[in-house]
């Protein structure tokens, strides 16, 4: 046997077991990543209900993903290369790969496409998101009755609505238990990065916070946070547990597993279509993390009851009255913030002192 | 705008942990680099040494072993890259951005087992009679030891390049490797010898991430670290002291702007974020405008006896 033929033989070898295989997983879904799924944080939750959806789906679908994908120029290709590589859907799941995901749907029409967090969308690009701001209402009224020095740090990331929904609605909640409240926001501009993370726990602890909240992916801070002791922490997207009962004392987590399940069920029954979904607590999109013995019964009583109106839909966090930071009417008294408003805020509410950059 | 809340003290205990790390990685690249070897791995070294140093250090609750750990792993990991780029004569380039991912892949592969696990505590070193000053005892000198060793080593550097024979026989290969061998000297044996010295450094910085500024083990923490180390290299021409400049201003900036975001400075984000690459770039580059701040000639170059 030459070496050519055996090559050949090598290839069809290699063919046959790729149909072979193929047989058995009638679809393939891709996952497009912001950081590595070892960040115990955003990316981790992602990932473990990736691979809950494919465990669910047992041997049917096939799940591909890659990581570290940065929001830039980037995305496009590595989107493109997913969607060369046939993946029937793709979640893209990051803000920043919203003009990406447009930009690669429009010239895979038959792919479909899931952009997490985002409001661009398109026959076949549906967007997903949870409502993470009623976990930080939760988190906001436990860190304004606990806070001892009244100032409250906050670690954020990019200035996106998201982000900036999270700020209000823990400024809202923490304000209204704790009227001497303040808070001290740090914009990063990345997602991931623990040793600028860390620094920033840092720099707030510094300057008198005791309570870190963070809207970063990594657990740095929480390790900064212990270190320094006396400082609380929640978990961000992803339980940190392991950093509990202090400085972490409770957390949102975010739980995409029934999503994942049925966007691809979905694809498999050919029912998919473009949609738009925001499901909060009442849905089981965002948990509330266990709220650990640091915090005084009565404190974990309330918190709990709030988070049970969230989810019941008894109280919207962003009920009026509610005053723009600018000093500007927004919510009259009982009156709820719509979803267009949130879903593209923009502007601090009455209260907080630093500017949103842009 | 009210800054008093920040505390210069705190603030500049807090710079030198923050530049420690590239301190260590630059340091350990700038040897490579006036041996005449572009080594562009620190990146993966230097993850690779955060996760070995991690890993060592909680296996025996002893942060020091950690660090002899990681230092070992760094030096390792380099030595492939040695071996390839000396013997195999292989595209340091090609092969040094090969050295990254290995490092970021292996790393991930090893930290698994160690994620949400912390740190042992690593001591501070006070210093008798230094520590006990006002104001700079606190901000000097009451730091761990690694800090003090990566100044220390700093001028071993500068002090072995300039002032001993081994030195200028380093440099002599990293500006002109042919003379160099045509005296006898060992070029290849050199500079594996500067690749693995710039291997454990690049080790040991990463391993004072994962020890100390963070400190704990997380996939992919390094995020760019080993490429700030490589700038400043480039930005310090290849100088010691540059080089400390360099880390610690880049240190420097990125807790302040941190420190002013906290205060509540009246100064836009975006330019806050964006200060330290600014600063360091700018101040280095002013200071080596005059005077020599050519790279080591032979650069990047492979050297083979027969050339």
């Amino acid at each position: 046997m030459n070496r050519r033929t055996l090559l050949t033989s090598a290839a069809l070898a290699l063919a046959l077991a790729t149909t072979a295989f193929a047989q058995d997983e009638e679809i393939t879904a891709g996952f497009i990543y912001i950081g590595p799924p070892g960040d115990g944080g955003w990316t981790y939750e992602h990932d473990q209900a990736r691979q809950k959806m494919e465990a669910h789906f047992d041997g049917k679908v096939k799940t591909i993903y890659q990581e570290n994908v940065p929001e830039s120029a980037d995305a496009e290709r590595a989107i493109t290369q997913m969607a060369l590589t046939g993946a029937d859907i793709i979640f893209t799941t990051s803000f920043g790969y919203m003009d990406p995901t447009i930009a690669v749907a429009q010239k895979f029409p038959d792919v479909k496409f899931e952009h997490a967090t985002g409001y661009k969308r398109a026959d076949n690009v549906s967007t997903y998101s949870a409502r993470f701001y009623e976990g930080r209402a939760v988190q906001g009224h436990i860190a304004g009755k606990m806070t001892k020095t009244n100032k409250i740090g906050y670690i954020a990331s990019v200035p996106i609505p998201e982000v900036i929904r999270g700020i209000n609605s823990a400024y809202i909640h923490a304000k209204k238990v704790n009227p001497d409240v303040e808070f001290s926001v740090i914009w990063l501009y990345t997602w991931f990065d623990p040793a600028k993370e860390a620094d920033a726990a840092r720099a707030l602890i510094e300057n008198g916070a005791d309570v870190v909240l963070q809207h970063t992916d990594s657990t740095a801070p929480q390790a900064a946070a212990q270190e320094a002791g006396n400082v609380i922490t929640f978990g961000q997207a992803s339980d940190m547990a392991e950093y509990a009962p202090m400085p972490r004392v409770s957390s949102i987590i975010d739980d995409w597993a029934p999503y994942y399940i049925a966007r691809v069920q979905a694809v498999l029954d050919g029912t998919w279509e473009s949609t738009d979904t925001w499901d909060g607590i009442g849905a089981g999109m965002v948990g509330i993390g266990e709220i650990t013995d640091a915090v005084p019964a009565d404190v974990k009583a309330e918190a709990l009851a709030l988070k049970e109106a969230l989810a019941s839909g008894e109280y919207h966090a962003f009920t009026g009255p509610l005053k723009k930071q600018d000093g500007s009417d927004w919510l009259a008294e009982g009156e709820v913030a719509d979803d267009g408003t949130l879903a593209g805020m923009d502007f601090y509410v009455e209260g907080l002192t630093a500017e949103i950059p842009n | 705008m009210d800054l008093s809340s920040i505390n210069p003290v705190l603030l500049i205990a807090s710079i030198m942990v923050s530049a420690t790390p590239i301190l260590l990685a630059a340091i350990g690249e700038l040897v490579v680099e006036k041996s005449g070897v572009l080594n562009l791995g620190v990146e993966g070294m230097m993850i690779t040494g955060a996760v070995v140093g991690f890993a060592v250090a909680v296996s025996n609750t002893s942060p020091g072993l950690g660090f002899v750990g990681a230092a070992l792993a760094g030096a390792l990991l380099s030595l492939p890259f040695a071996l390839l780029t000396q013997y195999l004569m292989s595209n340091q380039v090609a092969t040094g951005l090969g050295l990254m991912m290995v490092g970021l892949g292996l790393s991930s592969l090893i930290g698994k087992p160690y994620e949400g696990m912390k740190a042992p505590p690593f001591p501070k070193v006070e210093i008798p009679l230094l520590s006990d000053l006002p104001i700079f005892g606190r901000m000097l000198f009451s730091h761990d030891i690694m800090v003090y060793f990566s100044v220390a080593l700093v001028v071993a550097v500068w002090a072995f390049l300039k002032y001993t024979r081994a030195g200028l026989i380093l440099r002599a290969v990293g500006e002109a490797h042919d003379s160099a061998h045509a005296l006898g000297y060992k070029v290849r044996h050199i500079r594996i010898l500067a690749i693995l010295f710039g291997g454990a450094c690049a080790g040991l910085g990463g391993a004072y991430l994962s020890l100390v500024r963070v400190p704990q083990w997380t996939e992919g923490m390094t995020a760019g670290a080993g490429w700030i180390a490589l700038a400043i290299v480039v930005f310090a021409s290849w100088r010691p002291g540059r080089v400390a400049v360099g880390a610690y201003l880049f240190g420097g900036v990125s807790v302040l702007q941190l420190n002013l975001q906290a205060a509540g400075a009246d100064v836009p984000v975006a330019l806050l974020s964006a200060s330290p690459y600014l600063i360091t770039i700018l101040v280095l580059v002013i200071i080596s405008a005059r005077g020599a701040h050519a790279a080591p000639a032979s650069l990047g170059r492979p050297f083979h006896a027969s050339h």
